[in-house]
């Protein structure tokens, strides 16, 4: 956008020569600086993945170890946690509940918001502006003035406790932030390529089916790994909307292993590391593509 | 957005003409614009609506109707049905006769000040450092962005369970050094100190990503050229990185504002507002209030009306501030 502009005026060095004369200067680095680098990325990556492997540890320790106080990394490894929370609990259905929600709230979002984001970007409709307010506020509306409502809409549709109102109230949440971030995308492919696509005699759907998603792969995986998670981790719709033990989703479901008496830490820590595994594969997929597909996207307005 | 609408057509013409053009457009969004205005247009002027009434889930219904022995239905009017209130859910809840709206109004901007300056301040500065060519690049990368894959709800256990008073590392570790175990959740700052970590650790690899991808689109000339005027490192991130950085800056600092402030799960699963409700922010007080025991509709909706009106001033005065500086966004 406007990045350019507010730069201060810089002198531009008038040919090649001279910049690549002092461009070592910049990639060379003391060696004190390089361990400070080194050292505090080591520093932030420990504590990134630190509270993800602790959980990991305790969840192959036996109940006991997990209560004690000793610090102990590996204690008499087992898989009994695992056991019980996959053979002795709920925890299956709920697993398979969250996966057909968050993968259906993930292709339905993709969908419809790269349609959307695509209009947005490309044409220059009345009410696009105007849209593209609307998908800003609504990243606002606190959860709690809309559920009483939408739960008496799902309830006369008959859709409660059933999983595609679950996927309906995600889509609202999910849609208008991945529409927004595909929109900063598309702006960033140059529209010279519909412009020959329609010379070829393509129409506005096939120029976006044929020319334009195949080049936005990067922002989709982004849109999706974004909607997956969405889906995957929310707590108070499901909450609200799932009444019976069997349609659970994890998220809510998982609230049981600690309840406020006597909580079974072993058994969450288990579940725990089987709830993160799906979305650990999602976002390795989309991890790649996080850098170039997400920044053009949320930035420009 | 510098797109200009409005082409001065005949009135009698234009709307045959905006169909043909934009035909096309109007599909695309049509799919998405009917699911908003159902699923959220109608259901905030109902929530507005609700919060003038006293409605609850226990007197919902205007008649209640019980089935005779003969298999007909008999109605009568219930005689504790709602009725319309005014403006009595916005006294009680501003007065404080209802909930602890000015505490939680407190505790949620100390919450959101604190999670957005670190969110941004260290996205920022690990973004500067992994944006360097250097060994291991991807790798850290990967790493740190890591916590984002991690659902919140599960974030939220894992910390709760690592400062767990009797059980968790944190006091585990303290003790190894000779310090006391902390009971982190008797006390309304510690127990605030715990989720505002939690929040922080949550939301820096999105800043990360997003400032990271920022950096990528400054043109690498500007800094050979500063360096060969001279400029020292802090003059090229002073002048150089920072204004460029600003359209993504004012992008995620506007929407981690809106999501930290609205952040449920992170409250309410790890503190649960111990002690004693006093570390509730809006968000995770007003569901409380309003869903816990009988469900009363309009005290949630009243709520959900106050801390939107926060919001939107919020981002109105902070489009107007960002306009005088001369953004046009």
């Amino acid at each position: 956008m406007a990045q350019m502009t507010t730069t201060p005026p810089i002198a531009v060095p008038a040919g090649g020569a001279p910049a690549r004369v002092n461009k070592p200067r910049r990639g060379r680095r003391s060696p004190g600086a390089s361990v400070a680098l080194h050292g505090t990325l080591i520093l932030a990556v420990l504590i990134a993945i630190g509270p993800i492997a602790w959980v990991v540890l305790s969840s192959f320790k036996p109940g006991y170890a997990v209560q004690s106080t000793e610090i102990t990394l590996i204690k008499d490894p087992t898989f009994a946690n695992y056991e019980y929370v996959l053979f002795e609990t709920n925890f299956p259905s709920w697993f398979l509940n969250s996966v057909i929600v968050a993968s259906l709230t993930m292709l339905i979002g993709i969908f419809f918001s790269a349609t959307t984001g695509y209009a947005l970007s490309r044409f220059n409709f009345p009410g696009r502006r105007s849209l593209m307010m609307v998908f800003l506020v609504t990243q606002m509306f606190p959860v709690s003035i809309l559920i009483v409502p939408i739960y008496a809409i799902m309830a006369k549709l008959g859709l409660i406790n059933t999983l595609p109102a679950l996927v309906i109230a995600y889509l609202t949440i999910a849609v208008p932030f991945c529409a927004w971030m595909l929109k900063g995308y598309f702006d960033s492919i140059p529209t010279s390529l519909d412009e020959a696509a329609s010379l070829d005699g393509c129409g506005p759907f096939r120029i976006f089916w044929r020319v334009i998603l195949p080049l936005a792969r990067p922002a989709i995986a982004v849109t999706g790994f974004y909607a997956f998670l969405t889906a995957w981790g929310e707590v108070a719709y499901a909450s609200a909307f799932i009444q019976t033990d069997d349609k659970y989703t994890l998220a809510y479901g998982l609230q049981q292993f600690v309840p406020q008496f006597n909580p079974q830490w072993e058994y969450l820590t288990a579940a725990a590391v089987l709830v993160t595994i799906p979305a650990g594969i999602v976002f390795l997929f989309a991890q790649k593509h996080l850098v170039s597909g997400l920044t053009a996207g949320g930035t420009k307005g | 957005m510098s797109t200009v609408t409005a082409d001065a057509a005949p009135r009698s013409t234009a709307l045959r003409r905006n169909w043909d053009k934009h035909w096309a457009a109007w599909a695309m969004v049509v799919p998405v614009v009917a699911v908003l205005a159902v699923l959220i247009f109608y259901p905030l002027v109902n929530g507005i609506w609700l919060t003038f009434t006293d409605q609850t889930e226990a007197n919902q219904l205007a008649e209640i109707c019980t089935k005779s022995i003969t298999g007909g239905e008999v109605c009568k009017e219930n005689p504790n049905a709602w009725s319309f209130v005014g403006l009595d859910n916005y006294v009680n809840v501003l007065t404080g006769k209802i909930g602890e709206f000015w505490q939680w109004t407190g505790t949620t901007l100390i919450w959101t000040a604190a999670g957005v300056v670190f969110h941004y301040g260290l996205g920022l500065g690990l973004a500067v450092m992994i944006h360097r060519e250097m060994r291991f690049r991807g790798f850290y990368r990967v790493l740190l962005v890591l916590p984002w894959a991690v659902p919140a709800f599960i974030s939220a256990f894992a910390w709760k369970f690592l400062f767990n008073e009797q059980l968790g590392l944190v006091n585990s570790l303290l003790n190894a050094i000779g310090i006391d175990s902390v009971a982190w959740f008797a006390d309304r700052w510690t127990s605030l100190f715990v989720a505002v970590i939690t929040n922080i650790w949550l939301g820096v690899p999105f800043m990360m990503v997003a400032l990271l991808g920022g950096l990528q689109s400054i043109p690498e000339e500007l800094y050979e050229s500063a360096e060969i005027d001279g400029a020292t490192p802090w003059q090229r991130f002073r002048n150089i990185t920072l204004p460029g950085l600003r359209p993504v800056s004012m992008t995620v600092i506007l929407l981690g504002t809106i999501w930290t402030f609205n952040m449920f799960p992170i409250i309410f699963l790890v503190t649960e507002g111990q002690p004693a409700g006093s570390t509730e922010i809006l968000v995770t007080g007003a569901f409380r209030a309003a869903f816990e025991g009988i469900r009363n509709y309009s005290l949630a909706s009243t709520y959900g009306v106050l801390i939107l009106s926060i919001l939107l001033i919020f981002s109105v005065f902070y489009r107007r501030v960002l306009r005088k500086q001369g953004e046009v966004w």
